[in-house]
């Protein structure tokens, strides 16, 4: 047989194309399944960590529901809108525009203390960087922060998620200055102890940068929700106080009225 | 059919596994692989998961290849190459997802980097096509061996003086040289010290092996 002629050429080429297209298919099919199993898992994980809960990614599941006690849904006008936070597709969300955009937040009880994290999605070097940060009540000190990567390069830009490396550094670092948004920032060269500032990676700047970017694109939005929360939790304080006071105040109207 | 029957492990089959390792190593002689030489050998771990990687696929290439080597258009062939590393790049990819997750984080873009190792292409393009089908898998062997070899030492250098680490152990921190003012030599970590490193590595085995030596 002549294998270079030219119909065979191309028969064989037709059969090895169609040969190889069917066998990937049939396994991404076959494969699909565990691999988003794989990823969900390891969002909880993440989501987990970034309030400080470390644990293995098979026992995910369960620890999940115990520690996330709420998964909203809002929107930049600071609405709570419909739907659970864990189903939502960061990365679609984002080719939206900004008013349409459907914002996730999750709020987790540890240690008897409310923590919000924000989930992150941004852009690295060489592709996709994303994470999670968790704020404590006062919505403003940063409670610990968790990022991943697609694609950065290791040993470089991919230390971000690393924790005694890089995210070590967010803890206790605030977001605001006074009532105004400021994000933190990675800084190249060190924060010098700044509050708004983590020191940023060697040879990894542009990574660095998109941490950056990727937290004050992200945070910014959430502001206004913050916002009203926060005043809700002043007014939660406020009707505290007033309850305590009310209280005192009948047990001191009741000594009263037995003097009289 | 069999003319003179060759033992499996004859002293030329050997030769096909030893030679990669220090006459005709792919990174040190040949200089093909530089690109992904250079990419993955900051930490030790990436370097080792790489090799082990190239190895299934460059072993497993060859063999397909030179099943299919009497088959093969002459014209096309490149492309069919092409075609079989990548397909296999893929299937590893994918399977790697599923159940061994961690791994196939720890590959990332790397595996995108096998596809375009030029010594896989060249090793089936110079050898595969016109051996049997057990040769092809000893050379396939030999080459990812000898490949893994140099990028194993060359990340466990720059892991040791960039990071201070090795497998992410804290080595230097162990050591406790830290305190006597060492510090880690942030250029390691950079490009350009891959290049250096294999070249140290370069010049040493010419040192040892005058054969290698180009004249003039």
């Amino acid at each position: 047989m002549d294998v270079n002629k030219n119909s065979y050429t191309f028969s064989f080429a037709a059969i090895m194309v169609v040969l190889i297209a069917a066998l990937l298919s049939i396994s991404y099919i076959f494969l699909k399944p565990f691999q988003t199993k794989n990823v969900e898992l390891e969002k909880k994980q993440n989501i987990l960590k970034s309030v400080g809960v470390n644990i293995d990614r098979n026992n995910s599941e369960n620890e999940y529901s115990k520690y996330i006690t709420q998964e909203l849904v809002i929107n930049q006008e600071g609405d709570v809108l419909e739907g659970s936070a864990f189903d939502i597709d960061l990365s679609k969300e984002l080719k939206k525009e900004v008013s349409n955009q459907k914002l996730p937040l999750y709020i987790s009880k540890v240690n008897n203390e409310t923590k919000y994290i924000i989930p992150l999605i941004g852009k690295g070097l060489w592709g996709p960087i994303w994470g999670f940060i968790s704020l404590n009540e006062d919505l403003n000190t940063v409670f610990a922060a968790v990022f991943d990567h697609k694609s950065e390069t290791p040993g470089l830009g991919a230390e971000i998620n690393s924790y005694e490396i890089f995210q070590k550094n967010f803890e206790g670092k605030t977001i605001m200055e006074g009532d105004k948004f400021v994000s933190i920032v990675v800084q190249k060269g060190g924060s010098n102890g700044d509050i708004h500032k983590v020191d940023g990676i060697s040879g990894g700047t542009i990574t660095s940068d998109g941490v950056t970017d990727m937290l004050k694109e992200r945070l910014e939005k959430y502001i206004k929700y913050f916002n009203i929360i926060s005043n809700e939790n002043k007014v939660d304080k406020m009707l505290k106080i007033v309850q305590i006071d009310e209280d005192a105040d009948t047990i001191s109207n009741v000594s009263k009225r037995l003097i009289d | 059919m069999s003319k003179n029957k060759e033992k499996l492990f004859s002293k030329k089959n050997l030769n096909l596994l030893k030679d990669p390792l220090d006459e005709n190593n792919p990174i040190t002689v040949q200089v093909l692989g530089i690109c992904s030489a250079l990419a993955i050998t900051v930490k030790l771990k990436p370097a080792i998961v790489m090799s082990l990687s190239v190895l299934v696929v460059m072993s497993v290439a060859n063999v397909i290849i030179s099943l299919m080597r009497n088959l093969i258009p002459s014209r096309i062939r490149i492309i069919v190459q092409l075609v079989v590393i990548a397909t296999l790049v893929i299937l590893v990819d994918q399977f790697l997802k599923a159940f061994v997750y961690d791994v196939s984080k720890e590959l990332s873009v790397f595996v995108g980097l096998i596809i375009t190792n030029c010594i896989i292409m060249g090793r089936l393009e110079a050898f595969a096509l016109g051996n049997n089908v057990w040769k092809s898998f000893l050379d396939g062997i030999g080459n990812s061996f000898a490949y893994g070899f140099i990028l194993i030492i060359v990340a466990f250098f720059r892991e040791l003086f960039g990071s201070g680490t090795l497998m992410g152990f804290d080595v230097i921190g162990y050591l406790g040289l830290y305190e006597y003012g060492y510090v880690n030599n942030g250029m390691m970590i950079l490009p350009p010290m891959a290049l250096i490193t294999c070249g140290i590595i370069i010049w040493l085995q010419r040192i040892r092996n005058k054969k290698l030596v180009e004249e003039n």
